[in-house]
C-alpha cells in the first residue's frame, strides 16, 4: 500500500445532475425489485447487487475490489419509465412553467426588462444579499406577459396542485354561449333595464346584424375578438376554465427549450444545472452501504426504509412498462404514472403536506432521504456538526477534597482503555518497554505498538514480554493513562467555555471522576448522581493547547462578568467564617493542625500569650499565612464588616463569600489578575483544605432545634400575622362598601389584590425579623446565610416564622372552584387564608389546605424550569450559530471569517472582558502604578522589571513540573510570583 | 496638549507618545504625572512603560473567538432567567415584558414588541411644573369618548347621546379657552368618522343612523368607541412620575406610555427628544438610524438582564450582538430569518436549519461553499480557522534561506 498526500478540501460545488453523468455513475442498472435469492445471496441487478459495495464482512466488492468498510459503495441506476418531477423542485418548476413561453422556451421579459433584472440580480450577489426578492419580482413581470415577446404565442395561467402537478389554464368559449347572450339580452324588470334587441347589440358591439342573428342561434362560435366585443356590450363573461395537464413529459420538452442565457435572470446557473434535469429520466439508486440491512436474531434479514422504497419504485416501473408495451388505456397509464410519481416523490421527501406518507407495515412511516438529513439527530446535526468520538469515557463523578483543582481522578479502569501514543526514543526506551511489559491488564501498560513499518500490533498478556523486548526506537507505543496526563473534561450541558476544562490525570482507585469540589460552579456540578465525560487528546498539539489554554487554572476568571468563577463554596465559606469572624485563639497544636493540609509547615511569631503564659494563633493570622506577602486590599465582607488586607495580612475583617467566594471572591479574583493565575490556584486548594480543617475544629451541624424559636416568639409571629389579618379584613370591607380607591391605572379589583398582597408580604417580613431577633449569632443555619455559604435569611423565617403568600402566575392563588379556590370556603371569599396564605412555618408543619395551596405555588416553579430550559437553549444555540464565526483580528478589529468588519475594537475600547470586570471603570489604576514607580520600592532590578511588564513571570504548565512546583517536592509556591 | 498640563514637558509628552496608547489613558498618565510634581523623565518612562504593558495586557488577544465567548455569556444567563413575563419595578403601573421572553424578543428583532412602551422625557418648564407636563401628557394619550363623557342609546327614537363631561373637557383641553369649542370640534370628529349627522347642545351631542335601524345603532356605538379624539392611537395610556434628574440633579417629570409611537412623539412640544425612548428598536432605527438603534439593543438587553439581576453581564458581550445585527445597515434578527439564514456558506445553512430547502436552492443556483466558517469545517473535518487554528506557520528550507548544509551540522 503506497502512502498517500492526505488530501484537503478545498470547497465545495452544489449543482444537478445530469442523466446522462447518472448513467455514467452508476454501477450497474437496476432491474429487478428483489434483493436476495433462496440461498440468501443478493440478486445480479437487483437492488442488493454486489456492485453496488459490500455490507457483509468478508465479500469483495466487485467495482473496486475492496472489503466492507474500505469500500464506499457505488450508485446505481434505474431508469424510469416515464419521467417523473422531482418534489425538491416544484417550486421551482411553477416559476419556470409561468415565466417562460410555452412555444419557444424563451423567458417572457423584453431584453431591456430581461437585463434590468440580471443586473439587480448580479448586484445583490455582488452585496452578499438576499436575491430572492428580485427573481420573485422577476417571475412576476414575466408572468403579466399575455403574449411572448418573442415568438408572440398566447401565454396562459399555470395552476399547481400541490404537490406535483401542474395544469394550463385556458379561457375558452363556454358552452353554453348562445343562452348567456341572450339572458343577458333580456329586460330585467327589477334593475329598470328594458333589455337590447339585437339590433342594439349589433350596434353597440359594432358587428353585422346577421352575424349578431348567427350567434344568437349558435350556428357561429364568436371567438376572439367577437367575443370580447360582445362581452363589453352587454357586460357577461362568456368564457370557462379549461384546464389541460401538463404531464412531466411535457413540461421536461418544454423546458429543454429554455435557452442558457434566460435561465441566469431566473438566478438558475446554467454551467450547474438545466432546468430539464428538475424532472427524473433516471433515478440514481444509493449504494448500499448508504442502506445496510440488518440481520436479525432469528436469521431474518431486514432491510431500510429507502430499500423497501426502492422496491416500490421499480415494482412500479415494471408494471408501467409492461402496461404501455401491452398497450394499456391512456387511463390506467395514467394512474400508474401518478402512482411512480408518488413513489418517487415520497423516496426523495416523505412528509410533504397533502400527501400520505409511505408507511412501513408496522404503520411507521418511513425514513426517506429528506428524513435522513432533517432536524437534530439529522445527517447535518446529528452526525456531522456533532461526532460521536473514541478514546473517550463517562462515569459518575463524586468528591475529593485532597485533589488540586487542576486534577482529576480517573479509575484504573479507565486510564488502562484511553491510551497516549509515545514515540519511542533511546530517552524513553526503557519506560517504553516497561509498559510494554506490564501488559494491557497492569496499570501503567500498553494495549498497542506500532512497528516502523507502520503494522499495528496488540499487547496481549501472552506476548507483552516477548513485544517488550523487541521495542526499539522508532516504534509507537499506546500507554495507558498516568498521572499528569492532560485530559478534557465535560459537563453538559455546555453553556460556556468553562464548562469543557482540561484537567491533569491522578489514577486512582474505584470506578468514579473526581473532582476537587472548587470546580462544581464552572461546570454546575454536584454530586447527586452526575455524570460527565473524559476525552484523551491524541496529538501533541492538541495536549499543548489544552494544556496552556484549557487548563483549570487558566478558566478562573469567567469572560460572562470578568472575575473569578473558581472558588471556595459551601463549607470552605463557612469555615472561612468560623476561622475569621470574631478573630478566635488556637493553641500550637491546633493552628498546626490547621495548616496541615496546606503547604504552611512554619507558624508565624505568635499573636499573644493566654493566662498561663501558653502562646496563641489567631484565626485571622492562620489566614493570612495563605497570602502572598504583597497583597493589598480593602473591601466590604458579605457579612457587612471591612476587611483590611496589608502587605499579606489580615488585618480586621470576616472571610466569606465575598472575599473568597466562587462568582468574585475579591481575594480570589486580585491573586487571579494581580499575581498569577498558578498562585490563584494554589491559594483556592489551600483555602479549601484550611476551611475543611476550620469546619472540623469547630463542628459544624444542623438540626430541626436549630429552627426552633422560643414560645414568646411564636406567640410574637401570631400575633404579627393576626394583625396583617385584620388589615386585610379592613381592606376587604372598604371594597365592599364601594369606597376602594384604586391606584392610576388599575380597576379596583387590582388595586385590593394588590393592597393585601402588601399587607401579607408585610407580615412575612415581621415574622421573619421576630424569628431573626431570636437567633443566636453562632446558628449554623444563620453562619451559612450570613457568610453566603448555603440559604438565605429569606429561606431562615421560612422554616421557623412564617412560610408567606403562595402565588401562581404572581397573583394570589384564585383558581379552583368557582368563585372559590377549595370547597371548604365560602363563594367570593377574599380573605388571606381562602387565597393561599401560609401562616404556618415549615418546622410547625403546615395545614393540609396550606400544603395544597403550598404544592400550587410549587408546581409552577416546576413549569416554569422545563419551560425554560427548552427556550434558553434554542437561544443559545441560534446566538452561537449567528456569532460563531467572530474572531479578534491582530489589529485590533473584529471580523467574521469571510472578512467583514464587526467592531473597529472589540467592545468599544479593545480591552478582553476576561480580564476586565464588568463593573470597573478603569482597568488599569494608573496612580497606584505612578506611585510604585515614584516610591521606587523594588527590592531588586528582577522585582522593577517585573513590574514594567519587561519580564514575564515563568509559566506553570502542570502540577508536575514547572518553577518549584513539582508535587514530589513539595509546593514551593514563592518561586512562581 | 500638554498646554493644560504645567508639569509635563514636551520631552515626557514625547516619551509617553512613544507607547502605543489610546489617549483616554495618555490623559490619565498625564494627569498623574502633573499631580505628582517633578516626575523625572526616566520615572515618566517608566510609568509608561508599566502602564503600557499593563494595557496590552488587558487587550482581546488576536484570535480569540470573542464571537462564541459573547454568545456563550449571554446565552448562559437565559437558563437562570425567569419566564414570568410581566412587572415594571420602576413604574409599577404599566406592565411589561420581562426575562427570557423579553430577550428572545430583541433577539428575534420583532417588528412590535408584546408590551410597546415608551420613557418620555421633557424639556423646561414641561419637566418641572406639573400642568405643563399634562399638557404633553394630553397630547400623547389617546383620547377616546369614555374618556370625555357617557354614551347613552335611545332605542325609541334610533338616537345615541353622548353627554360631556365639561371639566374633562376643560382639562385635556388646557389651551382652549372655551368647553363650546371643544364641545363642536368632538361634534366635528363624529360626523368625519362616522358619516353621521349630529346635533349639539352644550355639551350634550345627538346622533343616530341615516335610516332606523337597530343593528347600524349598536354598530355606531362600537365605531364611537373607537375613535381617538385627542392624543396618539398607539398611546393608550401615560403615567407621569417624578424622578430625580441626574443632569440637574433636582427632580423632574418623567412620563411612562404603554404603547408606542416614537416618532411622533419626538416632535411634540415639550419632549426632549435627546433623552426619550422607545422598548421598539424598530421605530428607534426608523427615527434615529441604526446607531441609535444599535445603542437601543445594547440598552434594552443590559435593562432586560439587570431586572433579573444578572447585570454582571459585561456589556462588551452585548455590544457585540448589538453590532452583528446592525452590520448591514439595517436592524436584521438572530436566526434563521436573519443572520444565520443569510450566511454564505451552503453547509452552514443547512446545518442551522430547514436543511433541504437550503441544499435544494444551492443545487438550482450553483452555489460553491469555499469552507471558509466554523460550522462548515467541522462538518468536513478540516481545522477551523478561528482560535489557534487560524494561526500557520511557514516552514523556510535552510537553503532557500541563504543556509548551507553545514551549519545544519554544526548545532
Amino acid at each position: 500500500m503506497s502512502m498517500q498526500t492526505p488530501k484537503e478540501i478545498g470547497a465545495i460545488q452544489f449543482g444537478l445532475m445530469d442523466p446522462e453523468t447518472y448513467r455514467d455513475m452508476s454501477a450497474t442498472k437496476i432491474i429487478t425489485a428483489d434483493t436476495y435469492d433462496d440461498d440468501g445471496y443478493p440478486i445480479d441487478m437487483g437492488l442488493m447487487d454486489p456492485r453496488l459495495g459490500v455490507i457483509d464482512p468478508g465479500l469483495e466488492c466487485r467495482t473496486c475490489g475492496s472489503h466492507s468498510g474500505s469500500c464506499n459503495g457505488h450508485f446505481g441506476h434505474i431508469e424510469l419509465a416515464a419521467p417523473v418531477i422531482h418534489v425538491g423542485f416544484t417550486k421551482l418548476i411553477r416559476r419556470l412553467l409561468r415565466s417562460t413561453c410555452r412555444e419557444c422556451g424563451r423567458l417572457s421579459l423584453t431584453a431591456d426588462e430581461q437585463e434590468e433584472f440580471t443586473d439587480a440580480l448580479q448586484r445583490n450577489e455582488e452585496l452578499g444579499e438576499d436575491w430572492t426578492d428580485v427573481l420573485k419580482s422577476g417571475v412576476r413581470q414575466a408572468r403579466k406577459a399575455s403574449r411572448c415577446p418573442h415568438c408572440g404565442a398566447p401565454q396562459h395561467d399555470i395552476k399547481h396542485e400541490k404537490p406535483t402537478t401542474y395544469y394550463e389554464v385556458q379561457d375558452v368559449l363556454a358552452g353554453d354561449y348562445s343562452e348567456r347572450i341572450a339572458s343577458a339580452m333580456q329586460p330585467d324588470p327589477d334593475e329598470d333595464d328594458s333589455g337590447m334587441s339585437p339590433a342594439e347589440l349589433a350596434e353597440k358591439s359594432g358587428l353585422d346584424v346577421s352575424r349578431v342573428n348567427d350567434i344568437l342561434s349558435g350556428e357561429f362560435r364568436p371567438v376572439g375578438d367577437d367575443r370580447k366585443k360582445i362581452e363589453k356590450a352587454l357586460d357577461v363573461d362568456l368564457t370557462e376554465e379549461d384546464m389541460n395537464k401538463l404531464m412531466p413529459s411535457d413540461i421536461r420538452d418544454w423546458f429543454e427549450d429554455i435557452p442558457d442565457e434566460d435561465i441566469e435572470t431566473l438566478g438558475i446557473d446554467p454551467s450547474r444545472s438545466r432546468p430539464e434535469w428538475m424532472i427524473l429520466t433516471v433515478l440514481p439508486v444509493p449504494p448500499v452501504t448508504a442502506r445496510p440491512s440488518i440481520t436479525l436474531d432469528n436469521g431474518q434479514r431486514s432491510e431500510d426504509d429507502l430499500t423497501h422504497k426502492l422496491v416500490d419504485i421499480i415494482r412500479i416501473n415494471q408494471r408501467f412498462m409492461e402496461n404501455r408495451e401491452a398497450g394499456a388505456p391512456q387511463l390506467i397509464i395514467e394512474d400508474l404514472w401518478e402512482l411512480l410519481q408518488y413513489h418517487v416523490t415520497t423516496f426523495i421527501d416523505n412528509e410533504i403536506s397533502g400527501t400520505p406518507p409511505a408507511r412501513h407495515r408496522s404503520g411507521r412511516p418511513l425514513k426517506t432521504l429528506s428524513q435522513r438529513l432533517k432536524g437534530k439527530e439529522g445527517r447535518f446535526r446529528g452526525s456531522l456538526s456533532g461526532k460521536r468520538v473514541n478514546f473517550s469515557a463517562r462515569t459518575v463523578i463524586s468528591p475529593d477534597p485532597t485533589l488540586s483543582l487542576n486534577e482529576v481522578g480517573v479509575p484504573e479502569r479507565v486510564a488502562q482503555e484511553m491510551t497516549q501514543t509515545m514515540n519511542v526514543s533511546e530517552r524513553n526506551l526503557d519506560r517504553a518497554k516497561q509498559y510494554v511489559r506490564n501488559g494491557p491488564e497492569g496499570h501503567p501498560g500498553a494495549n498497542y505498538v506500532k512497528r516502523p513499518d507502520g503494522r499495528r500490533l496488540k499487547v496481549t498478556e501472552k506476548n507483552c514480554e516477548e513485544l517488550a523486548e523487541k521495542i526499539d526506537a522508532g516504534w509507537e507505543v499506546n500507554r495507558h493513562l498516568i498521572d499528569g496526563d492532560i485530559v478534557i473534561f465535560n459537563r453538559q450541558p455546555s453553556l460556556h467555555r468553562m464548562s469543557i476544562m482540561a484537567h491533569e490525570v491522578v489514577v486512582m482507585p474505584y470506578k468514579t471522576f473526581r473532582l476537587n469540589t472548587v470546580v462544581c460552579p464552572p461546570y454546575n456540578a454536584d454530586f447527586d448522581g452526575d455524570e460527565m465525560n473524559m476525552h484523551a487528546l491524541q496529538t501533541e498539539e492538541s495536549r499543548a493547547e489544552a494544556r496552556v489554554l484549557m487548563r483549570v487554572q487558566e478558566q478562573l476568571l469567567s469572560p460572562r462578568f470578568g472575575e473569578n468563577i473558581i472558588g471556595a463554596i459551601q463549607d470552605h465559606i463557612s469555615g472561612t467564617y468560623l476561622l475569621t469572624n470574631g478573630n478566635p485563639e488556637f493553641t500550637e497544636t491546633q493552628a498546626l493542625d490547621l495548616l496541615r493540609a496546606t503547604s504552611i509547615d512554619t507558624l508565624p511569631e505568635p499573636a499573644g500569650e493566654d493566662e498561663t503564659g501558653q502562646p496563641y494563633w489567631t484565626g485571622r493570622q492562620l489566614f493570612s499565612e495563605l497570602l502572598p506577602d504583597d497583597l493589598n486590599l480593602e473591601f466590604t465582607s458579605s457579612a457587612g464588616d471591612e476587611v483590611v488586607i496589608e502587605d499579606g495580612q489580615l488585618l480586621s475583617g470576616t472571610i466569606d463569600e465575598d472575599a473568597v467566594g466562587a462568582f468574585g471572591g475579591e481575594v480570589v479574583d486580585t491573586l487571579a489578575k494581580l499575581h498569577s493565575k498558578t498562585r490563584a490556584r494554589v491559594f483556592v486548594n489551600e483555602v479549601a483544605s484550611l476551611a475543611m480543617r476550620a469546619i472540623m475544629h469547630f463542628g459544624f451541624s444542623i438540626g430541626i432545634d436549630d429552627e426552633s424559636i422560643p414560645g414568646e416568639a411564636n406567640a410574637q409571629v401570631d400575633e404579627a400575622i393576626q394583625n396583617a389579618y385584620d388589615r386585610v379584613q379592613e381592606l376587604i370591607e372598604i371594597y365592599e362598601a364601594g369606597e376602594l380607591e384604586s391606584l392610576p391605572g388599575r380597576t379596583v379589583d387590582e388595586t385590593l389584590e394588590m393592597k393585601i398582597m402588601q399587607q401579607l408580604g408585610k407580615a412575612r417580613d415581621s415574622a421573619g425579623e421576630i424569628a431573626e431577633d431570636h437567633f443566636r449569632d453562632d446558628n449554623p443555619a444563620v453562619v451559612m446565610a450570613r457568610s453566603g455559604a448555603r440559604g438565605s435569611m429569606l429561606n431562615l423565617t421560612q422554616m421557623a416564622g412564617c412560610v408567606g403568600q403562595q402565588a401562581v402566575r404572581g397573583e394570589r392563588i384564585n383558581r379552583g372552584y368557582e368563585g372559590r379556590t377549595l370547597s371548604h370556603y365560602q363563594k367570593d371569599d377574599l380573605s388571606a387564608e381562602a387565597h393561599g396564605f401560609v401562616e404556618n412555618s415549615y418546622r410547625g408543619g403546615l395545614t393540609p389546605r396550606e400544603f395544597f395551596f403550598h404544592a400550587m405555588g410549587g408546581r409552577e416553579g416546576l413549569v416554569d424550569t422545563a419551560v425554560r430550559t427548552s427556550k434558553s437553549g434554542y437561544l443559545q444555540r441560534r446566538l452561537i450559530n449567528a456569532l460563531s464565526e467572530l474572531e479578534a483580528q491582530y489589529d485590533g478589529t473584529v471580523r467574521d471569517t469571510s472578512g467583514t468588519v464587526v467592531q473597529f475594537e472589540f467592545g468599544e475600547d479593545g480591552t478582553s472582558p476576561v480580564k476586565v470586570s464588568s463593573s470597573e471603570e478603569n482597568p488599569i489604576d494608573v496612580e497606584n502604578v505612578a506611585d510604585r514607580i515614584l516610591d521606587a520600592e523594588f527590592s531588586s532590578d528582577e522585582e522593577k522589571e517585573r513590574f514594567l511588564g519587561r519580564e514575564e513571570r515563568p509559566t506553570n504548565i502542570s502540577e508536575y513540573a514547572g518553577p518549584g512546583l513539582d508535587k514530589a517536592q513539595g509546593m514551593g509556591v514563592e518561586s512562581d510570583d | 496638549m500638554t498646554e493644560e498640563y504645567e508639569h509635563v514637558t514636551d520631552d515626557i509628552e514625547a516619551i509617553v507618545q512613544d507607547y502605543n496608547l489610546p489617549e483616554s489613558l495618555q490623559h490619565r498618565i498625564y494627569e498623574t504625572i502633573e499631580d505628582r510634581e517633578g516626575v523625572t523623565l526616566e520615572q515618566a518612562d517608566d510609568i509608561a512603560q508599566a502602564i503600557s504593558s499593563r494595557y496590552e495586557d488587558s487587550r482581546v488577544d488576536a484570535h480569540d473567538p470573542v464571537g462564541t465567548v459573547s454568545a456563550q455569556s449571554i446565552g448562559e444567563p437565559g437558563t437562570q432567567m425567569t419566564m414570568n413575563t410581566f412587572h415594571y419595578a420602576g413604574v409599577a403601573e404599566i406592565d411589561v415584558t420581562q426575562g427570557l421572553p423579553r430577550l428572545i424578543e430583541l433577539v428575534d428583532a420583532r417588528k412590535t414588541p408584546d408590551t410597546p412602551m415608551m420613557t418620555v422625557h421633557l424639556e423646561d418648564e414641561y419637566a418641572e411644573n406639573r400642568e405643563r407636563a399634562h399638557e404633553v401628557v394630553w397630547q400623547m394619550e389617546a383620547t377616546k369618548i369614555l374618556a370625555l363623557g357617557d354614551i347613552s342609546t335611545n332605542v325609541a327614537d334610533m338616537i345615541v347621546q353622548v353627554d360631556l363631561n365639561e371639566d374633562t373637557l376643560a382639562e385635556r383641553w388646557p389651551t382652549v379657552d372655551s368647553v363650546d369649542t371643544v364641545a363642536q370640534e368632538i361634534a366635528e370628529t363624529i360626523e368625519d368618522a362616522l358619516g353621521v349627522n349630529t346635533r349639539r347642545s352644550e355639551t350634550l351631542i345627538e346622533f343616530g343612523p341615516d335610516e332606523p335601524s337597530y343593528r347600524r345603532l349598536l354598530q355606531l356605538v362600537e365605531e364611537l368607541r373607537d375613535i381617538v379624539f385627542k392624543g396618539l392611537e398607539d398611546i393608550s395610556r401615560v403615567v407621569i412620575r417624578k424622578e430625580d434628574n441626574e443632569r440637574t440633579e433636582g427632580e423632574e417629570f418623567v412620563l411612562y406610555t404603554e404603547g408606542s409611537a416614537f416618532g411622533d412623539v419626538l416632535s411634540i412640544e415639550g419632549v426632549d427628544a435627546s433623552r426619550t425612548t422607545s422598548n421598539n428598536i424598530h421605530e428607534v432605527y426608523r427615527n434615529l438610524g441604526v446607531e441609535a438603534a444599535r445603542e437601543a439593543i445594547i440598552n434594552e438587553t443590559m435593562e432586560t438582564l439587570r431586572e433579573q439581576g444578572l447585570d454582571d453581564v459585561n456589556v462588551r458581550h452585548l455590544m457585540l450582538v448589538a453590532d452583528i445585527m446592525t452590520n448591514r445597515g439595517e436592524i436584521e434578527s438572530i436566526g434563521r430569518h436573519g443572520i444565520s439564514g443569510s450566511k454564505d456558506s451552503v453547509l452552514a445553512r443547512a446545518a442551522f436549519e430547514v436543511t433541504v430547502n437550503h441544499l435544494l436552492d444551492a443545487a438550482v443556483h450553483g452555489e460553491e461553499d469555499d469552507l471558509d466558517g466554523v460550522i462548515e469545517n467541522v462538518i468536513v473535518g478540516k481545522p477551523v480557522a478561528i482560535g489557534t487554528g487560524d494561526v500557520d506557520l511557514r516552514m523556510g528550507s535552510i537553503e532557500a534561506d541563504g543556509g548551507t548544509e553545514a551549519e545544519l551540522s554544526d548545532d
